[in-house]
């Protein structure tokens, strides 16, 4: 749009730069609102993340590769220590579980809401989609109640020996993959459903008809053709579940520390902004190598 | 599809089960009398009118309603107006896919970086304008910048689906901009802003993380309340006061649903959808 010409758009005739002045300006506030307080905001904690903490918690701009350092583990009292770097690999390892779990609840629920006709269908979906908008405080504190040592979870599990009489499911690993697990699936669940909606059947009853195994027709019938809503929950799923914090710190205890709560720790308690705003930008470059990988994958597929 | 095999729909009732099973343990705890432990004694609902007497919790409500109006009125104007001009004028390819990019950039980033993010702006703009302090407002700018993308995206995806005959045949008939887009494309999109708007309301509603980072000690809303008094304690009229968002989240939920709905049916068969 270099070039004022006279143009007609949509049965307007009208020049192409008064065209593009309108159009910005219906764009420019939104645009602009997200560019100001989202685009440029993570570019500046990116220029925080090489920075020094001041003594109150306040950021001195000279500048230093120390909180990357930090992160990976060097420049503590006592030398080098795991400690950054397990949190780091605890996320990845708690990230990929959780995804790998939501995969295999997705599938049958997906299945199921696609086998079923007219309006059982909408109130299958609607049961899926209702735990998807409920509030994630309310739905992690209530597995507090499903856990507490009163109920038949927790004196099951003392039955078996697994824990004490009166102590309850919580906090603890297992726990914390209950509240991840359950935030999540409708996040898995939801696209996948989509793909299973526009599936076409007559490949998965060809490959029936010559007698695959059932293995093989899912491998090479059904995966191909879910793909692309998988790849979408395994987006909303994997990325969100590395800089979860509400989860792990309500049903972990304080033992159980992911990405998400020591960026929250960075910017609360400690007040280290610097080495908070360096751990985000490590989750920054996590998300994006995320999504490249999967629409690589994505496209290999199509 | 073939009919599904009994195996297939005792997992998946199990997985909805799953889902369910500690909201409705938190719903029957909420009509339980006893304020101990958790053992049945008789239903009640004496928590709820002891919610409803609580003035830290009614000030809460009232500061999650405020918020989520505002942002979501802010939002649903700033979101319209972005996808009008994304979709409805001629942009270059490479113009189209920098503005697509940014976006979505609300959508995929983490909110717990976005959270950081607005820490770290609000701590500078703190020091131009005293306003900036953690509050009702900076929560407010919070919750907007990722509430415009997701209007967008959805007001988008109605401009798709309506197409553009009806708007070139009101410049046929001499329509002009501001006459066009009051009359014709405004209410062309009506049912795609408010479904946009009620995402955005329920996105408002439910956000923690952005609003946990971004309070001040005077604008504690609905979900930061629920997660202090996880600390220090839960009560039964947190257990009342969960159900009645949980209530209020169902409602939304199909109210939405019905929405879309609609505008899919009004997209299959145009005659039918229309008033």
């Amino acid at each position: 749009m270099k070039k004022n010409k006279r143009t007609i758009w949509r049965g307007e005739l009208t020049t192409t730069g008064k065209l593009a002045r309108r159009g910005w300006l219906f764009m420019s506030p939104g645009f602009f609102w997200i560019c100001f307080f989202l685009a440029i905001p993570c570019l500046v904690l990116v220029l925080v993340s090489f920075c020094q903490r001041e003594a109150y918690g306040g950021i001195d701009f000279t500048f230093t590769g120390e909180n990357y350092s930090r992160l990976m583990g060097f420049g503590g009292l006592l030398g080098w220590t795991p400690d950054y770097i397990m949190i780091l690999g605890r996320s990845l390892l708690t990230a990929a579980i959780t995804t790998f779990f939501c995969v295999i609840l997705s599938y049958p629920i997906a299945f199921f809401i696609g086998s079923r006709q007219g309006n059982s269908k909408y109130v299958w979906l609607t049961l899926l989609i209702i735990p998807f908008w409920t509030n994630l405080v309310i739905r992690t504190y209530a597995w507090f109640l499903v856990l507490a040592p009163e109920m038949p979870p927790a004196r099951f599990a003392a039955w078996l020996g697994l824990i004490d009489h009166g102590a309850a499911l919580y906090p603890g690993t297992f726990a914390v993959y209950l509240g991840m697990v359950s935030t999540f699936l409708p996040f898995m669940a939801l696209p996948l459903y989509a793909s299973v909606e526009a599936m076409d059947w007559s490949l998965v009853q060809a490959a029936q008809d010559l007698y695959s195994r059932r293995t093989r027709v899912f491998r090479c019938a059904i995966l191909p053709q879910t793909y692309p809503g998988l790849s979408i929950g395994i987006v909303l799923t994997f990325i969100p579940c590395m800089g979860m914090f509400v989860v792990p710190d309500m049903l972990g205890g304080a033992k159980y520390m992911l990405m998400g709560n020591l960026i929250q720790q960075q910017f609360g308690v400690s007040r280290d902004w610097p080495f908070g705003a360096a751990i985000s930008f490590f989750l920054m470059t996590i998300t994006l190598v995320a999504l490249i990988i999967i629409r690589k994958k994505g496209l290999k597929h199509l | 599809m073939k009919k599904p095999g009994l195996l297939l729909v005792i997992s998946s009732v199990g997985i909805l089960l799953f889902l369910y099973l500690p909201l409705m343990a938190v719903a029957f705890f909420s009509v339980n009398s006893s304020k101990y432990g958790l053992v049945w004694k008789e239903f009640s609902f004496k928590w709820y009118v002891r919610m409803i007497q609580d003035p830290y919790i009614l000030n809460a409500a009232l500061n999650t309603l405020i918020l989520a109006v505002i942002s979501t009125a802010v939002a649903t104007t700033l979101g319209t107006a972005l996808a009008i001009g994304m979709e409805n004028f001629p942009w270059g390819k490479r113009l189209k896919s920098f503005l697509d990019s940014i976006l979505h950039l609300p959508v995929i980033t983490p909110d717990i970086i976005l959270a950081a993010a607005l820490v770290v702006v609000f701590m500078f703009l703190r020091k131009l304008m005293s306003i900036f302090e953690p509050g009702l407002l900076t929560m407010t700018i919070g919750h907007i910048t990722f509430q415009i993308a997701f209007v967008a995206l959805v007001v988008r995806s109605r401009i798709a689906s309506i197409g553009h005959n009806v708007e070139a045949a009101a410049r046929d008939l001499y329509a002009n901009n501001v006459y066009l887009l009051w009359h014709v494309t405004l209410p062309l999109l009506m049912p795609g802003i408010i479904a946009g708007a009620m995402l955005a309301f329920t996105l408002s509603l439910d956000d923690f993380v952005i609003s946990f980072f971004t309070s001040g000690p005077k604008s504690v809303t609905l979900p930061l309340l629920i997660y202090a008094s996880v600390r220090r304690g839960i009560t039964p009229e947190i257990h009342a006061l969960s159900t009645v968002i949980l209530l209020l989240t169902v409602i939304l939920v199909f109210t939405f649903e019905r929405l879309t709905r609609i505008q899919n049916r009004a997209k299959n068969n145009p005659a039918k959808g229309r008033k």
